[in-house]
Order: structure tokens, then sequence, then C-alpha cells
């Protein structure tokens, strides 16, 4: 019988190891895996790592608190600089953390195009600014393009609202943002979330992502 | 500008958005746009980066969920007929152009459309783009939404960009305290489309470091 609940959440992050790119859901706080990434923090092995997320964290919560715990070299992001972003800034001063701006949509396709297979696209986003520089361009049908690569991810932390045990996930308002596309786009996908219901009670045609995205979730 | 001619700003973009338009407001700014949108029976929808068609208030008190906010992270309470996508879906919907209009803050714009709104070049600052880049270049037409002058009195409507590009060519028409003006693909001038009757012709050209053709209104 397929169960992909689990109950253990220090085994559950133990998934992720030294050197690993980790997609973590979230814009600002709506759909942060916060029990996740508290956990990760725990995780010994997990450091030196690459987190993809949209923002830097804030106080010393959440991204700001594994940030601070000094387990991340490098962050793909979109917009780290939010109000009370202070250890995300403290570290990037020092020169002690890489970053990679990433506009926002560039962020969410190259995650989508990791998971679906694509090896790499063209996207108008960015062509002709700081962000594009050294990379190929081309004018297709009259405008111009960037060629952007897909975000290799090996271990997705979301946060979803209702699971069945077949990992199937809907999610709740905007917590959704990237939780989709960074399921899709790693090779192992841990959810949390708030409540698990019966096969069969989820509807379908509602479920937003099917579980052959998801490896494991917790209840939390 | 003060916060009455910022109402008015806003209420003037928000009478040249169509019935049935779907509309980004960007943060800042542009969101007083909404205030105005709402006036007589015209329906506009509102897009938000992170994933909501519809319209929406600001949550009121006890009613806000950290899992509902626009992309200013703002709690807001969604009116009935809204629909929620993800992130890729979000960015698809602009860089695809289905949406109609972007109404965007900026530091400059040349007259040739091309946007700056990301980054002032500040080498201390930490840089951050969100969505802006998306944003410049996704909709069909690309409001911006600002003072005339900078703080220090000098023109942001130039020739040449002198801040980092957001986006090339994007920007279709210029809104500010003094009027509303279209960029133009050639040659070193906007056109105005209104003139604000409480700020002369003479100080218009004054502050706008390209030539402002008036002879469309």
């Amino acid at each position: 019988m397929i169960d992909k609940q689990t109950s253990d959440l220090l085994e559950v992050v133990s998934r992720v190891n030294e050197g690993d790119t980790v997609a973590i859901g979230g814009f600002g706080g709506a759909g942060s895996p916060n029990m996740l990434i508290d956990a990760l923090i725990k995780n010994k092995n997990a450091k030196n790592l690459v987190i993809v997320t949209n923002n830097a964290g804030q106080k010393e919560e959440g991204i700001a608190a594994l940030l601070k715990a000094g387990k991340v070299r490098k962050i793909i992001c979109s917009f780290p600089r939010m109000k009370d972003s202070w250890v995300f800034e403290d570290l990037y001063r020092k020169g002690e953390i890489e970053l990679e701006l990433v506009p926002q949509g560039n962020m969410a396709e190259r995650l989508r195009a990791s998971g679906a297979g694509i090896g790499a696209f063209f996207t108008p986003t960015g062509y002709g600014t700081a962000l594009a520089e050294g990379k190929e361009t081309r004018e297709i049908d009259g405008v111009n393009y960037v060629l952007e690569y897909p975000i290799r991810v090996d271990v997705a932390l979301i946060k979803a609202a209702v699971a069945d045990r077949y990992g199937n996930l809907t999610y709740k308002k905007t917590a959704r943002n990237f939780g989709p596309v960074m399921a899709m786009a790693a090779k192992t996908t841990i959810a949390e979330v708030s409540e698990v219901v019966e096969a069969g009670q989820l509807d379908p045609e509602c479920v937003v992502t099917p579980g052959i995205y998801v490896n494991v979730f917790i209840k939390v | 500008m003060n916060t009455e001619d910022r109402s008015m700003l806003a209420a003037r973009i928000a009478g040249d958005i169509p019935e049935g338009a779907y509309v980004n407001l960007g943060i800042g700014m542009p969101t007083l746009v909404a205030n105005h949108l709402g006036e007589g029976d015209k329906e506009v929808i509102l897009h938000t980066e992170n994933g909501v068609l519809g319209r929406w208030i600001d949550a009121p008190e006890g009613e806000q969920d950290p899992d509902l906010v626009n992309a200013g992270k703002v709690p807001i309470k969604l009116l009935p007929g809204a629909a929620i996508f993800h992130h890729a879906d979000s960015f698809a919907m602009m860089r695809g152009g289905h949406l109609d209009i972007c109404v965007l803050g900026a530091f400059q714009v040349a007259c040739n459309g091309d946007l700056a709104n990301w980054h002032t070049g500040d080498p201390d600052a930490i840089p951050a783009v969100g969505g802006a880049m998306d944003l410049a270049i996704g909709a069909k037409q690309t409001f911006v939404m600002m003072d005339h002058v900078d703080r220090d009195g000098r023109p942001k409507i130039v020739p040449q960009l002198t801040y980092p590009p957001t986006g090339l060519g994007c920007v279709t028409r210029i809104y500010t305290n003094y009027g509303t003006f279209e960029t133009c693909s050639d040659g070193n001038k906007v056109r105005a489309l209104f003139v604000n009757p409480a700020v002369s012709r003479e100080e218009i050209v004054r502050s706008t470091a390209v030539e402002v053709d008036f002879s469309g209104i």
C-alpha cells in the first residue's frame, strides 16, 4: 500500500545532504514551510547548501534562521531585500553568502523547465539589463530573448494545505505560489501539510500537485 | 507629490483603464489606482504576481490570513469571482501578453520607453528585482506612474537612462503630476496627451529632458 505520510520530522529532513540545492516554497511568509526549515537547521549533514527561494527571510525566523545557522553557501532569489531581512544583509555585506539574483518569473519558469524536462528556454524578461549580462540572446520574430537554463533541485521543501496518502496536494490561497513548480523540479519533494484526508476525499478535479511529484509529507 | 496630488493622479490613470481590462498594479504608489477603479459600474480585474486574478480589499482586522497576501505581502480579502494559480502560471500570464495594462513606479523613463525602476546603481545597495523585469515587458501596455521630477528637481523623463534598465522600449505611457505623456519609438520626444491645468507648458518643458510635443491636445 502506498502511504507517503511520515511523522518523523528529523528523519524526513535527513534526506538533505551536504552541498544539495534545496528549493524552499513561500512568498514572504505565505506558504513558507517553517516546520521543515526548523528541522533542517537541526540536520548536521545539511551544510554548504544552495537554496532557491523568493525572499531571504525576515527577522530570525524560517529562512533567516537557516541562513543564521551558517547552512547556506548560495541563495538563488528574486527579492532578498525585505524589511527585517537583516540576517541576509549582514552575511551578504560580509561576503559570506553568494547571491544569484533572478527575475521572479524567470525563477518560476526555470523551476518549471527543470521539472518539465526542458533543456533551456528563451525569455524576453531581463533582455538588455544587468541580469542578462553574458547570457546568450536571440531575436525571434522581431523580439529579443535571453537564454535561461533550468534550476536543478535536489530537495524541495514546500507547504500545502491538504494531502491524501498518495501525496496528492491542495494548497491554501496564495500559499500555493512556488509550491507546484518546486515539487516538479526536485528529485525529492517534502511537503508539510495541515490536514490529511482519506484517499478519495480530495476531488480529483481540484488536486493541484499530483502525488507523482511528492515523495513524502508530514502533518504539522 | 502630496497625498491629494497622488490621489488625483491615481484617479486619472483609473479613468483611462477600460471596462473588462486585466491589470497589474505595481507595489507602492500604483496600488492607489485600485481605490478609483470601483467607481461607476466599471469592472476591472486585478492581477497580483503571487497568483491571484480578481478584486480584493485590504483584509479587515480579525480577517487577516498570513497565507493570503498581495504582491506587497499585505494581507488581503478576496471579493467574489477570484482565481488562484501558481507562480509559473502567474508569470506566464504576464510574459504571454495576456494582461492588458501594468502600472509601475519608476526612477527614470527614456522617451523611447526604456524603464529604470529596480536599482539605483548604488554599489552598496542590496540588489533585489522581484517581478519588476517580468512586469515591465509583460503587459500589452506598461504605464508608469511617477513624480515628474526627482527630489532634487531633476527631470525623470530623459533622452537615455542613466540608471540601470529594467526593460527596454516597454513603457507606452507616462503619468505624472504634470500630465500624461506617450513615449515615441523614434525621435527625442514624448507626446503630451493631457496637461495638468495647474502646471504651465513652460514648466513642463523646463522639467522634461526631451522635447514635449503638445500638438495632440
